[in-house]
């Protein structure tokens, strides 16, 4: 059999741009590449001589599907720098706006990105059209993940509330309260979006990842956590430069991530799921076991349940949250400047996000470094192609090309956030 | 629709921080206080969960945004965007590829866009952070605001 190559060249339903390329020899994927092409952002040397207070501002603007995540890591990051801890009510509405993040973009891929893969449509408006009541049912719920973040941050997209020690504004209670009345709604529409997504067909898929994620001793991750993997690696966001290695690929603008001990590895919600299925809330255990899975799930098609089943939990959190929130006594904690170094990692909506932070004595950063969840997942997205991809090769082109963009949409990637990144191209020989 | 009134909206779109891109926000600015006070003002950043939930709840809206079609900057392309769907005016340039033009078909699938559905596109010329207008969109700019305001909305 001739070699052949099979060439994507933009990916579509994606935050990016970006492109594959597969090498087939002897009727077998021999390589996956993910191509970025979208130009370098060099936020890292933007940040370079600017204010600490203006870290969260500044990394916001990386992305505007998750700048909450962006946000989250770099205060929780100068805070490190600066010995300060947040706790309270404040910490509480940090978690309730990473909630709204997560929200309004799982609602977003589930929906308009995602589900048509598994509907046969090329696109959500041609998915609208035969299934209106699931597409109004999905945006609605990104229009809940929208509210929170606009009570929460000021506005939709790339919210300005958020500050290091705490938040410009903070919101009254009976303001939450009229935010409950829309969640609870929105908890009933996430469960029904878990039922919907689990009557999807799935391809017989699984393979032993390396998860990697954020675990917490009481809370399912968004702001804090040890980093660990489904291999047993357990170390503090502080090691997290002495475990895993960033390399560069001719074939990405994005930064390739491997561990140290063991190469490719996934973050997102798949990993987040089987690292900590016990501390998801008892509703979205039992929708998520309602909807066949078990405690693990190594299907990389069935990511969008996982992630219908993130969205029921971020609407229980949230309501919860509400439910005991008290307003603090002041919005922020007072800040002094001081020299060190400022690490941390939270849980972007699609995985693990790395921020560290030099300051100088005055509180200017002198070196920032930013890993996002797409570039950490870009390697195990090629993996993915390269093992799965071959079943589908006897398909039609069309149809061939298809299953590779929803394999790499299976994981979300936001190219956007990850250029320091997709095009498919099938190269036979 | 409550009452038996039908709620009118001029919704302009865009990024105030970016150039001539701010063109359909600055468009409400001309407008207020210049229409019948029924008619909403509103500026929206475009995200489409929001635009859509404002196609939703109007029976007519009037929307203006800048594209980047090629013709010179200033020219204005004035649409019936609920007999057809929109010209490409550009490309996408928002998140995932869902723009104006997406937003209404999405809208149109779902039986949400109102029966009355009119878009002008304003051309522009440069959207470098923090600039201002360029010349030719704000004359644009006040030429559209001044058709809105004599129709009453579209």
């Amino acid at each position: 059999m001739p070699d052949r190559t099979l060439r994507v060249e933009q990916l579509t339903r994606l935050e990016g741009e970006g492109g594959v390329r597969l090498l087939v020899r002897d009727g077998r994927i021999e390589r996956a590449q993910l191509r970025i092409f979208e130009p370098p952002r060099l936020f890292e040397a933007l940040l370079r001589g600017r204010e600490f207070t203006e870290a969260p501002d500044i990394t916001a603007r990386i992305c505007g599907i998750c700048p909450v995540a962006y946000q989250m890591s770099a205060v929780h990051a100068v805070e490190n720098a600066l010995g300060i801890e947040v706790s309270g009510p404040v910490r509480a509405l940090r978690r309730l706006l990473y909630c709204g993040e997560w929200i309004e973009s799982h609602a977003l891929h589930i929906t308009l990105l995602h589900a048509p893969d598994f509907l046969g449509y090329a696109s959500g408006i041609d998915m609208a059209r035969e299934h209106p009541d699931a597409v109004r049912r999905g945006l609605a719920l990104k229009q809940a993940g929208n509210d929170i973040l606009a009570l929460l941050g000021g506005r939709e997209i790339h919210p300005v509330s958020v500050r290091v020690g705490g938040f410009y504004r903070v919101p009254r209670k009976r303001e939450l309260a009229a935010l409950a009345e829309r969640l609870k709604w929105a908890r009933e529409a996430a469960l029904e979006t878990v039922r919907w997504t689990s009557g999807f067909e799935f391809p017989a898929c699984d393979r032993d990842y390396t998860f990697v994620a954020l675990r917490h001793p009481a809370e399912y991750p968004f702001n804090e956590g040890r980093i660990a993997s489904s291999q047993g690696l357990d170390i503090a966001p502080r090691e997290f430069e002495a475990h895993i290695d960033e390399t560069q690929v001719r074939r990405s603008t994005a930064l390739h991530a491997q561990l140290r001990a063991g190469g490719a590895y996934l973050t997102g919600p798949l990993a987040r799921y089987n690292l900590n299925f016990e501390r998801l809330s008892p509703i979205a255990q039992q929708a998520a076991r309602a909807a066949g899975l078990t405690a693990r799930c190594t299907n990389p098609f069935r990511s969008i349940v996982v992630r219908a089943v993130e969205v029921l939990y971020a609407c229980d959190e949230a309501l919860r949250i509400i439910g005991e929130y008290e307003e603090p006594e002041a919005p922020a904690c007072e800040l002094e400047p001081r020299g060190g170094m400022g690490i941390a990692a939270t849980e972007a909506p699609r995985g693990l996000l790395y921020h560290r932070y030099r300051l100088g004595t005055d509180g200017t950063i002198s070196e920032a470094r930013i890993v996002p969840p797409t570039a950490q997942n870009q390697a195990a997205i090629e993996e993915d192609l390269r093992r799965f991809g071959t079943q589908f090769l006897r398909l039609p082109e069309e149809q061939l090309r298809q299953r590779c963009e929803q394999l790499v949409r299976n994981h979300d990637p936001c190219i956007s956030c990850a250029t320091h990144f997709l095009q498919l191209e099938v190269l036979k020989r | 629709m409550s009452g038996g009134t039908v709620r009118r909206r001029v919704i302009g779109l865009g990024n105030p921080y970016r150039g001539d891109d701010a063109a359909g926000r600055a468009c409400i600015a001309e407008l207020r206080g210049r229409l019948p006070v029924d008619l909403e003002l509103i500026e929206s950043d475009g995200e489409p969960a929001a635009l859509l939930a404002l196609l939703a709840g109007a029976g007519e809206v009037c929307l203006i945004d800048a594209c980047a079609s090629g013709l010179p900057a200033g020219t204005v392309q004035r649409f019936d965007a609920a007999t057809a769907a929109l010209p490409s005016l550009g490309g996408a340039t928002s998140t995932h590829g869902i723009g104006l033009p997406e937003a209404i078909e999405l809208a149109r699938a779902l039986g949400m866009l109102p029966r009355r559905c009119v878009v002008y596109a304003i051309e522009g010329l440069s959207y470098g952070s923090g600039e201002p207008l360029s010349e030719p969109v704000r004359t644009a700019v006040r030429a559209v605001a001044e058709q809105i305001a004599c129709a009453g909305a579209a």
